[in-house]
């Protein structure tokens, strides 16, 4: 069969940076069919069902090799996996099947996992409704082994794996020996699953494609983590796409070219050079302080949101942590994390900073983050709602198990916490008094923190900033939200289409709140900082150093590009900066 | 036999952690265990059958216990359900 090379270009969404250049690997998803095949004697029942057994054996014996290398979330996935493989009542089904019906293993195992996926694709609770995909990898698993009596070792797995996934224009058997020729691949799928992405060698994969996804779906979550380019929700448009096809991908714009011009891919092959010399120069600032030509050191820390953030914050040189997200660990989870789960998770970000301060914000849920396990009643204003510390105020037992195991963690490194969505004076004032009340139920315990932790608190709504003098007297230090104090002042949703161009962080109205909160903090002898988009945008460096600003957080990428600025700035062309900038608007 | 009858008090019903530490418990004893929601009853000893009951929080259970541990069984079941809040 001869396929014309088609020329095209998909817009697909980027989700991890990088231009990759390489060879299209489609992987076709396998898709098992019933034979209708009938058991002709007893010999063949026994032999049908010593089959069944054996490819649960196997499948059960790779979840529990993928686990063991699996993040924490994915392992809790193949967890629930494992558990259904030993399942009485889907054996006992299968069995009864091929016992009695007289149907072989595959089938067998066809219909009853069609039967499962009907009843849970078809429930209410939205929970329940995604099990139904655990139960066809579970399918997909058991069927490999039963028509293709795959070997069980993880290194023959991976191979394998290639096989099964039929590369067009090759023999499925042919996995092993094409194994060399995907120096520079390039994924192209629909989806991929934990388990696709945990069993394939993505050691020599340079990019990824699928057609359907977004930011947070887990494809785009594992390849910013390793660092691989990526573009997903790419459409119908994929398919149009064989194997060895020409790609050229970019993770930032979200273009994918397929078999482009020899100008063209040369344009893009100038453009990643430049990529990965800039990236090169950010990377030589890694170890050296952030201080500007007079001398004056400004710290640079990192938002995070799990311990793989936190791996990713020390690769940027980050000297802390500005700010932790507990929210990630609340929403990965299928119920309330427990005191012991929270405290577990804290210390391992503790003593992977190593004595580089941890400011650790308490739950931020509500407004657009909601967890399925806790569910709230819908309101008309979500982010003029029932959220972040409204919530912890309320629901004290959720708050104080946290703040519990954020002080237990605290003697294992350099700790603060955050509280976010504070509003008032009275607000502070609540959520110490159950911090206390933390404190003093641990030393009825026995259990050893740190006395002297600090509690800040987030300033992010106009109030509070507006009110910053007063604050200053009971906080212990300030942490500028800009995201949602831009949103709060100037009354614009930035995820509305229609209005966004309002979303400006350098409104005159912006920037004078955020100069007042750090002249206030300064006067009461408070460390101020920033943790919103806006500390991590290049742009603002100046004029917040101008301002006074000492401690900018941000997402870790960004961190040597601001770094870079401020080594080559003195603290007197960032005041002029932003005498000028703040004149403008008077 | 020994019947019980619960109401499920966790909000978000008998899901993914508490589903799988139920069926463990279950395992551990002699006596065969059933559950019951509206007019499906199931044997307790399967995850995916409970998880088929699709049990949400506020709704009602109804538990059959029998075998010769059932008195210990029950007693454990009852700290289950107990303990299942959030």
């Amino acid at each position: 069969m001869t396929i014309m090379n088609i020329v095209h270009q998909l817009q697909g969404i980027g989700v991890s940076p990088g231009i990759a250049i390489g060879r299209a690997c489609v992987i076709r998803q396998f898709e098992p069919g019933i034979t209708g095949e009938t058991l002709a004697d007893e010999a063949a029942v026994e032999r049908e069902i010593a089959l069944f057994r054996e490819a649960v054996g196997r499948s059960m014996e790779e979840l529990i090799l993928l686990m063991a290398g699996a993040e924490t979330a994915v392992e809790e996935i193949l967890g629930v996996q494992v558990e259904m493989l030993h399942d009485p009542m889907w054996e006992g089904e299968v069995l009864s099947k091929i016992g009695t019906d007289r149907k072989n293993a595959g089938d067998a195992v066809l219909e009853v996992t069609q039967d499962l996926v009907n009843t849970f694709g078809s429930m209410e609770d939205e929970y329940l409704r995604a099990r139904a995909a655990d139960i066809e990898d579970i399918r997909k698993r058991v069927m490999r082994y039963l028509r293709t009596g795959a070997a069980g070792t993880v290194e023959g797995w991976a191979d394998h794996f290639v096989g099964v996934h039929e590369m067009v224009g090759r023999d499925e058997h042919d996995g092993v020996s094409d194994a060399a020729a995907f120096a520079d691949q390039i994924l192209v799928a629909m989806d991929l699953s934990p388990s696709d992405l945990i069993a394939l060698d993505i050691s020599r994969v340079i990019g990824f494609a699928t057609r359907t996804g977004g930011k947070t779906s887990h494809a785009s979550i594992v390849a910013r983590l390793r660092g691989i380019a990526a573009v997903v929700g790419c459409g119908e448009g994929l398919d149009f796409i064989v194997d060895g096809d020409r790609l050229v991908l970019d993770g930032v714009t979200g273009i994918l070219l397929v078999n482009p011009a020899p100008d063209v891919v040369e344009q893009y092959v100038e453009k990643r050079k430049e990529q990965l010399a800039t990236t090169r120069f950010l990377q030589s600032l890694k170890g050296k302080e952030a201080i500007t030509t007079d001398g004056i050191a400004i710290h640079l820390s990192a938002n995070i949101g799990s311990i793989e953030d936190m791996e990713q914050a020390l690769e940027y040189g980050a000297q802390g942590v500005g700010l932790l997200r507990t929210e990630l660990l609340f929403m990965q989870s299928n119920s309330l994390p427990t005191e012991e789960e929270q405290f577990i998770f804290y210390k391992n970000i503790l003593v992977r900073a190593a004595g580089r301060p941890v400011t650790i914000r308490t739950l931020d849920i509500g407004g657009d983050k909601a967890l399925p396990y806790l569910p709230f009643p819908k309101e008309d204003n979500p982010f003029l709602g029932y959220r972040a510390i409204r919530i912890s105020l309320d629901r004290k037992d959720l708050f104080l198990t946290q703040v519990k195991a954020i002080l237990q963690a605290s003697v294992f490194g350099e700790c603060r916490i955050l509280l976010p969505m504070i509003g008032s004076v009275q607000e502070l004032r609540q959520a110490k008094a159950l911090i206390a009340e933390a404190k003093e139920d641990l030393t009825r315990q026995q259990l050893a923190y740190d006395a002297d932790i600090k509690t800040g608190i987030m300033i992010e709504i106009p109030s509070a900033a507006i009110m910053a003098d007063q604050l200053a007297k009971e906080a212990d230090f300030f942490s500028i939200g800009t995201n949602d104090l831009i949103q709060y002042t100037l009354a614009v949703d930035r995820m509305n289409e229609k209005i966004k161009a309002l979303y400006d962080p350098f409104h005159p109205a912006v920037l004078r709140l955020i100069r007042n909160v750090i002249e206030q903090g300064h006067l009461n002898g408070l460390p101020v900082g920033m943790c919103g988009e806006l500390a991590g945008d290049p742009q603002a460096t100046l004029l917040l150093l101008g301002m006074g600003l000492q401690d900018f957080s941000m997402n870790a990428p960004f961190i040597p590009v601001v770094k870079n600025i401020i080594l080559q700035s003195s603290m007197a062309l960032a005041r002029a900066v932003c005498a000028k900038e703040m004149d403008n608007i008077i | 036999m020994i019947t019980k009858d619960y109401i499920i008090r966790a909000p978000e019903g008998i899901h993914a952690r508490p589903a799988a530490a139920l069926v463990k418990l279950t395992r551990q004893f002699k006596a065969v265990i059933q559950l019951q929601k509206g007019e499906k009853k199931v044997a307790l000893n399967s995850l995916l059958n409970l998880l088929s009951v699709g049990a949400k929080g506020g709704d009602t259970i109804s538990l059959f216990i029998e075998g010769e541990d059932e008195g210990v069984a029950a007693d454990a079941m009852d700290r289950f359900f107990n303990d299942l809040k959030e």
